[in-house]
């Protein structure tokens, strides 16, 4: 049973991940909260947009976030799938989602995820982490904290030296 | 030297925590082979021929007596009493338990050391010119830029899974000294009309099996965007970039498959979102980096001194090392010294414990306790009074770092070779001591005059073998070692790949081969001044060629 966690604790994971075949129409249960391929939401839009129920995506590391675009008001959850960790172009499309797209959902980190990169998978955007089988739930939300101070400017913070010259996150936007 | 402060040093110690809890869990058995490999490599311990190998990084190749001590230390402590300096500018230890990496990597924190990302596919060790601070021709000083640098790339967290390994280089003098042309990313540090810094941005270089040279991809970028810029490169890399081929996942193919002007057109387009963001820089930081630098105290020198140049004139063994291993300083009076790590007879960048502390002590007495690595796998001493050259001198001789061969035959760069790498096809440190060995008289050197000669053991070409003036790689022939020649490769801002003469040869022609290449180059020059790479470049391949394959094959 794979761990979920989410906003630091571990937590009920309440979606599904619509499995689709190839060469088949996808078909959307009507109950339920599913996350559909980038694929199947650009297809079905329209009428899943029409549900009462809650909307989640879930992208691959090829696909473009800026698909989305126009969406992320629309959707609880994106998931992030990394097949390998080594994989990292997931972290820019997290990035890209919140820092471009004004995705304000839960955002969260599926597959090959262990508590090696939760720490800097959160500092990118993402809030939930579905870990991969047999990682445990405590090693991982410690993992969130293995870090005390960071250098660079990210999602979750402006760079080191903001802090040292004690100077808030939005100053250059301030400037305008 | 930069000086860490309270943050700097927690960040590095909960590193060794977090390395102390993975290297545990696999021990435990709690983490799979291939997901330690994955995560030890980020942090430089691969597991070679003989035991793992821990790649200490080096930030920018500068380094204090006291980290040296540290070096020396762990040389001692942990392994067989010797290091490897590399063409990074880091040091390498061959011998280490894994079990104790974790007690390596805290001992180094005690000195502001690390082996962060000195492997794995993220940014490496910042590298740059090994006179940064001191040269004459500088016009930015790159050591605080390249601890920018340094911190930006430490746990990045959108680009510590790269498609490859990521190499950055920066220079900021007039001669390129940090090869910026060959490295993923090349920075040079200019400064526009007004006086203010900003870097020329080259992408896209690099040697390995495809050698390329890079591509000017912005002329001239603000100091203030350095770090968003730098972002904008890296994530356009990190979504774009082969993930399907190890061999084509640097940044140099996608550069090459996209074309440099659209690869430049399309970070352009991704930095206009970043720019003038929470990453951009402000003065106050890049002076609080500045001020961190501990510099040190020059006092004002009475140049020339007499009694150095009596020496000069009185000793030809002196005089020649000066002539070739001494080098100017921006301070009147004062000069920097290289240590050659390159006897014959030692494997080329060795250094053992005993060497390295005596050098820390020289490097107190001489060098206001500062030292630098060089991308050359030698040492050297930056800040040493003309005044007092001859008696160092006299006390580096008995350490075996007094071979005044600097830019000559004998001053090689090679890899570690199959002899430790488990990646390597062939040896190179035999090779590289063979031809020492051919090469020993001083004079015949001498004569021979500038010459890089460069091996790799593979196609990764952690020797450089590609921008030597001669190049010598190691192939695989039906298991057998069989090494390829090349000529007319250089570094610096005229960088160039060096060409295949021809078929390979095998290990014991190589030596020969190096001799009949040097013939014909002694021949055909048409003065002393005109180096082996210059004829080679008015000449073409064939003389060479056709001597090499007529006396040796």
């Amino acid at each position: 049973m794979k761990k979920f966690i989410k906003q630091g604790a571990e937590s009920q994971d309440t979606w599904q991940v619509l499995q689709v075949t190839e060469g088949e129409r996808a078909v959307v249960p009507e109950a339920g909260q599913w996350l559909v391929p980038l694929a199947v939401w650009r297809e079905q839009r329209t009428q899943l947009l029409a549900r009462s129920q809650a909307l989640g995506v879930q992208l691959e590391p090829a696909d473009d976030p800026a698909t989305l675009a126009g969406d992320t008001g629309a959707l609880a959850v994106v998931a992030v799938n990394f097949p390998s960790f080594t994989d990292g172009r997931g972290f820019s499309t997290a990035r890209l989602l919140r820092e471009r797209h004004g995705f304000k959902g839960e955002l969260r980190a599926v597959g090959d995820v262990s508590r090696d990169q939760i720490f800097l998978l959160a500092r990118c955007g993402f809030d939930a982490f579905l870990l991969r089988e047999g990682e445990d739930a405590e090693g991982a939300t410690a993992a969130l904290k293995d870090f005390s101070e960071v250098y660079q400017a990210a999602n979750d913070r402006g760079p080191l030296f903001d802090r040292r010259f004690d100077r808030c996150f939005d100053r250059h936007f301030a400037r305008g | 030297m930069y000086q860490y402060d309270a943050i700097d040093q927690r960040i590095v110690d909960e590193r060794v925590a977090q390395f102390r809890d993975q290297t545990r869990r696999f021990l435990d058995g709690k983490l799979g082979e291939d997901e330690f490999r994955a995560l030890r490599l980020r942090n430089g311990l691969y597991v070679q021929r003989h035991a793992p190998m821990l790649r200490v990084a080096i930030p920018y190749g500068l380094l204090s007596s006291t980290q040296l001590r540290m070096l020396a230390h762990i040389a001692r402590k942990y392994d067989r009493g010797y290091g490897h300096f590399s063409t990074r500018q880091n040091i390498q230890y061959n011998w280490p338990k894994l079990e104790e990496v974790p007690d390596i990597l805290a001992d180094l924190a005690t000195v502001q050391m690390h082996a962060i990302q000195t492997s794995g596919n993220c940014v490496r060790n910042i590298t740059t010119d090994q006179f940064a601070g001191i040269a004459p021709d500088e016009i930015v000083d790159p050591l605080v830029w390249a601890e920018v640098l340094r911190q930006w790339s430490t746990f990045h967290p959108e680009f510590n899974f790269l498609p490859r390994k990521f190499k950055i280089a920066i220079n900021g003098a007039l001669e390129d000294r940090a090869a910026t042309f060959v490295h993923d990313i090349g920075l040079y540090a200019v400064r526009d009309a007004q006086g203010e810094t900003g870097f020329k941005v080259i992408v896209g270089g690099g040697l390995g099996r495809t050698p390329i040279v890079g591509h000017v991809i912005r002329e001239f970028l603000p100091w203030q965007h350095f770090l968003t810029y730098m972002d904008a490169v890296l994530r356009v890399y990190n979504r774009y970039g082969r993930r399907d081929n190890l061999y084509k996942a640097r940044i140099k193919i996608l550069v090459k498959e996209r074309t440099p002007a659209k690869f430049a057109a399309e970070v352009e387009a991704e930095w206009q979102h970043l720019k003038d963001g929470p990453g951009t820089l402000i003065r106050e930081e890049i002076e609080r980096i500045e001020g961190r630098f501990k510099r040190p105290a020059f006092v004002r020198l009475p140049e020339p001194d007499r009694e150095y140049e009596q020496h000069l004139r009185a000793d030809k063994a002196f005089a020649r090392w000066v002539g070739r291993n001494v080098h100017g300083h921006r301070i009147a009076g004062y000069r920097a010294v290289t240590l050659s790590l390159k006897k014959t007879g030692i494997p080329p960048g060795d250094a053992t414990d005993a060497q390295m502390d005596a050098i820390a002590t020289l490097a107190d007495d001489y060098s206001f306790g500062e030292l630098r690595v060089t991308h050359e796998q030698n040492l050297v001493l930056p800040h040493v009074e003309e005044r007092r050259l001859y008696a160092l001198w006299q006390q580096l001789k008995p350490l075996g770092v007094a071979t005044p061969n600097l830019g000559l035959i004998t001053n090689m760069i090679a890899c570690p070779g199959g002899d430790f790498c488990s990646l390597a096809n062939a040896v190179s440190i035999p090779v590289a001591e063979a031809i020492q060995r051919k090469f020993d008289d001083l004079d015949y050197q001498h004569d021979i005059g500038d010459l890089d000669l460069n091996i790799s053991g593979c196609m990764n070409s952690c020797g450089h073998h590609h921008v030597g003036h001669i190049g010598i790689l190691g192939v695989d022939k039906g298991g057998e070692e069989w090494y390829q020649i090349t000529i007319g490769g250089r570094q610096g801002e005229k960088a160039a790949i060096g060409k295949v003469i021809g078929p390979s040869f095998a290990r014991q022609e190589v030596p020969e081969v190096i001799e009949q290449l040097i013939h014909v180059y002694l021949a055909r020059r048409e003065s002393e001044d005109e180096r082996f790479v210059d004829v080679v470049q008015r000449l073409g391949l064939e003389p060479f060629k056709s001597r090499v394959y007529e006396k040796v094959h």
